[in-house]
């Protein structure tokens, strides 16, 4: 049926219900929002200026190094950035799509602040070098049970508001936000399954290559459903708004949304193609991600379009001209993802800087122009007053421009040319860069580049923040804006408990999600507690206790985020690191840690490439045994003992999650470990390298030197 | 290969609560008029309150 418009119609007036919205907790997520952005943004600087140069990684202190900082920004412009972003947003439009307020102001306030304590504990932790290892599913347990329950806090507010809602149709951005607390739910759920070791260490129940696939499915559904759903929903209701024109054709963005959520959670595969996942979900993946395009596209399209009549408004309002930035840069972003998806191009840009340049598209252009957008509508709106200054507005858009052309135009060239580099060959059929090294400072300039263009995009969030705050302190907040609107006519009145779960899909979603939840956990966590069978290479065994140890300090200062462990199919891998990857090699790797970025050479079959002594030095001091090398120092390494205690408990931990020590070895492990680390010690010794076995480092190198060692025992043997 | 088996069983499993969804919304008439809803939302708020913000007014006076 159709709903008229309330009004227009005076003989509904009799049953006008009046009521208000909240502006304290838009206001609150707001000014998170900014100060968790330049926060993050800040990060992202300084972990780009330690790209550039390492003496970046101040004072060679462990928790400002580049490996635990990275994490850090990626989970601050994710989570906290665009997180905030999406709350103030979602808790503006959807009391105002739905004409009712939200359904609690405590859940919100429940939410806002659990949100900012989640934020907090992940400041606190990550730089500590407490880590999951597994790309921006860093936090550790504790955490992710405290996003899990914040997260359900916020969907109950959000669904129980559309119970009560005024306007029977649901407007397309609600089915935005609705799909995006569903899926990160489940997303979220799945990749964190773990079982801890302690308060702040635990192990990913999943191994190898099925490791892989998880974490791929939850890191590309991360990107297509919190940082793309929500702010597609926050776009269709934003600039129509700014333009104060309907949007191009609300009949496409229907199909935009169905088709687009249909579709976005079978791509995640494409994150590994050439690895050892099996061929046919790689090809899954490609098909997938190369339909994305429509949907994308439809969606962009749609958005652009709505300004038809109102371009001129885009020359001198500041709201439009951030919106048809993000717009643009969506529109870049997904045209480029489905290209990436293509193996042939894939095998060119995976693993180098064109991957950044890819997700920075996303993240400074779309996330990040729309969230300045709208707040830019917003802080006026709230205050009841005028925008500050918008000679100030637009000094932000120039300089978040240019910032991003600076960011991006040198990392898609970085991207290339070190790709071009690796594989290159002479005439004679040799690598012609045959030091991975070459082709890192080959492109030093362009990180130099990068991370000019990153100073010019904080410097405009500063002055963008300067405006907002300037604009609030000129008006004041209407803390509760009036409003009125009739109640649903034919609404159902809930009579009994159960009705209103029957009565409408919404709650069914909920209850569908929690049944899917329950018998997800029922089904298949049983079969990561028993034997692991993903058929396996008879010489590979698992990791000795010291290696472990090793494996634990490797996860936690971040070497994955520089180093991947996934030798492709190319002769111009092959040649330079050894055999490929094989499935079977990775069974006892809770988590994986295949990575996905080489700015340091691959290590899959580091192990025994180089003398003990030579990973010594190199930890210490790495320009000493690779001159111009940009990896930071290590010294606590040299410092810091590993601790036995928990050995027997992680053995013990390890069997549960599949691995098969022997019965009783628990008993035999720390002797194992003593053992293995005073041979270590002695070959270090020989050299010249004086230290201790129970040391951090003899651990990390037996670790180092365990890598890719058991595949080449069997390389008579068949491999699969 | 479980884990894959995996998430295609939790994949399908959203899907299929999308496509409920989905034939909800069309049965429950949410997309019989697939126009006004976009006017709508131009219009629903406080109109009252209005006062001279720097966006959006100019087309409505």
């Amino acid at each position: 049926m159709i709903d008229k418009e309330q009004q227009h119609k005076p003989e509904t007036t009799s049953n006008l219900e009046h009521f208000s919205y909240d502006n304290v907790i838009v206001k609150n997520f707001a000014i998170a929002t900014m100060f968790w952005g330049v926060a993050g943004m800040v990060v992202g600087l300084l972990v780009a200026l330690q790209l550039a140069n390492p003496i970046f990684n101040i004072g060679e202190q462990a928790w400002l190094t580049f490996g635990r900082l990275r994490p850090l920004h990626t989970n601050a412009v994710i989570f906290a950035f665009v997180g905030n972003g999406m709350f103030a947003g979602i808790y503006y439009s959807l009391p105002r799509l739905l004409k009712a307020r939200m359904f609690s102001d405590l859940l919100g306030k429940i939410h806002f602040w659990g949100w900012q304590l989640i934020i907090l504990s992940a400041l606190i932790t990550l730089p500590l070098g407490f880590t999951q290892g597994k790309e921006y599913a860093e936090l550790e347990w504790p955490i992710d049970i405290a996003i899990a329950v914040i997260w359900v806090v916020f969907g109950l507010n959000m669904i129980m508001t559309m119970i009560k809602r005024r306007e029977r149709h649901l407007y397309v951005a609600i089915w935005f936000y609705i799909a995006t607390f569903v899926t990160v739910a489940v997303l979220h759920i799945v990749n964190s399954l773990a079982l801890p070791l302690s308060l702040f260490n635990s192990y990913s129940v999943f191994a190898g290559v099925q490791d892989a696939l998880v974490q791929w499915w939850y890191g590309h559904n991360a990107v297509a459903f919190f940082l793309t759903t929500p702010y597609l929903g926050l776009m269709y209701y934003f600039v129509p708004k700014a333009a104060n024109r309907p949007v191009y054709s609300y009949r496409l963005s229907i199909i935009h949304f169905w088709s687009l959520i249909f579709i976005y959670i079978w791509a995640g595969p494409h994150h590994l193609l050439y690895t050892s996942l099996p061929d046919w979900a790689q090809s899954l993946g490609t098909v997938f991600s190369v339909m994305l395009i429509a949907p994308s596209w439809g969606g962009m399209l749609n958005g652009l379009l709505t300004l038809r009549g109102v371009w001129d408004k885009v020359r001198t309002e500041p709201v439009l001209k951030f919106m048809v930035v993000a717009l643009t840069a969506y529109g870049m972003a997904t045209f480029e993802g489905p290209m990436l998806s293509f193996k042939n191009v894939n095998a060119i840009t995976h693993y180098t800087d064109w991957t950044i340049a890819h997700v920075h598209v996303g993240a400074l252009g779309w996330n990040g122009f729309l969230t300045f957008g709208m707040l830019y509508w917003l802080f006026p709106k709230m205050y009841r007053t005028k925008l500050h200054s918008l000679k100030l507005a637009n000094v932000h858009f120039w300089l978040g421009t240019l910032g991003i052309v600076f960011y991006v135009i040198p990392m898609y060239w970085a991207g290339l040319t070190q790709s071009l580099m690796w594989k290159d060959f002479t005439p004679e059929g040799f690598l012609k860069y045959p030091n991975f090294l070459e082709t890192v400072t080959q492109i030093i300039h362009m990180y130099e580049l990068r991370a000019f263009g990153g100073l010019l995009y904080v410097i405009g969030a500063l002055v963008a923040v300067y405006n907002y705050y300037m604009t609030a302190a000129s008006g004041s907040l209407l803390k509760e804006e009036e409003a009125s609107a009739p109640a649903l006519q034919g609404g159902h009145k809930i009579k009994r408990w159960h009705e209103w779960i029957e009565a409408r899909p919404i709650q069914m979603t909920i209850f569908s999600l929690i049944a899917i939840s329950i018998g997800g956990l029922v089904e298949f966590l049983p079969t990561y507690f028993v034997k692991s069978n993903t058929p396996t290479i008879s010489t590979v065994q698992p990791y000795t206790p010291l290696e472990l140890k090793g494996r634990d300090i490797y996860i936690r200062e971040g070497c994955y985020l520089c180093h991947s462990q996934m030798i492709r199919p190319f002769r111009s891998e092959t040649e330079r690191y050894g055999d490929y990857s094989k499935s079977g090699e990775f069974v006892y790797d809770h988590p994986f840690q295949w990575g996905s970025k080489r700015t340091g050479p691959d290590l899959a079959r580091v192990g025994g490439k180089y003398p003990d002594s030579w990973h010594y030095n190199h930890m210490l001091d790495p320009g000493s045994m690779s001159p111009g090398s940009i990896m930071p120092s290590y010294p606590w390494l040299l410092d810091d003992d590993i601790s036995v205690d928990d050995v027997p408990a992680q053995i013990a931990l390890m069997r549960n999650l599949g691995v098969p020590y022997e019965e009783g070895y628990e008993d035999k492990a720390v002797a194992d470990l003593d053992k293995q680390a005073d041979e270590i010690t002695e070959s270090l010794l020989n050299d010249g390298s004086e230290t201790e076995p129970r040391k951090e480092i003899v651990a990390l190198i037996a670790y180092l030197q365990r890598l890719g060692i058991d595949a080449g025992k069997a390389s008579s043997v068949p491999l699969k | 290969m479980s884990a894959i088996i995996v998430l295609i069983g939790i994949s399908l499993v959203v899907a299929l609560v999308f496509l409920g969804v989905f034939i909800w919304s069309v049965k429950s008439n949410q997309y019989e008029d697939t126009y006004t809803p976009s006017i709508r939302i131009l219009f629903e708020d406080d109109d009252r309150q209005r006062t001279a913000t720097q966006t959006g007014d100019d087309e409505q006076s």
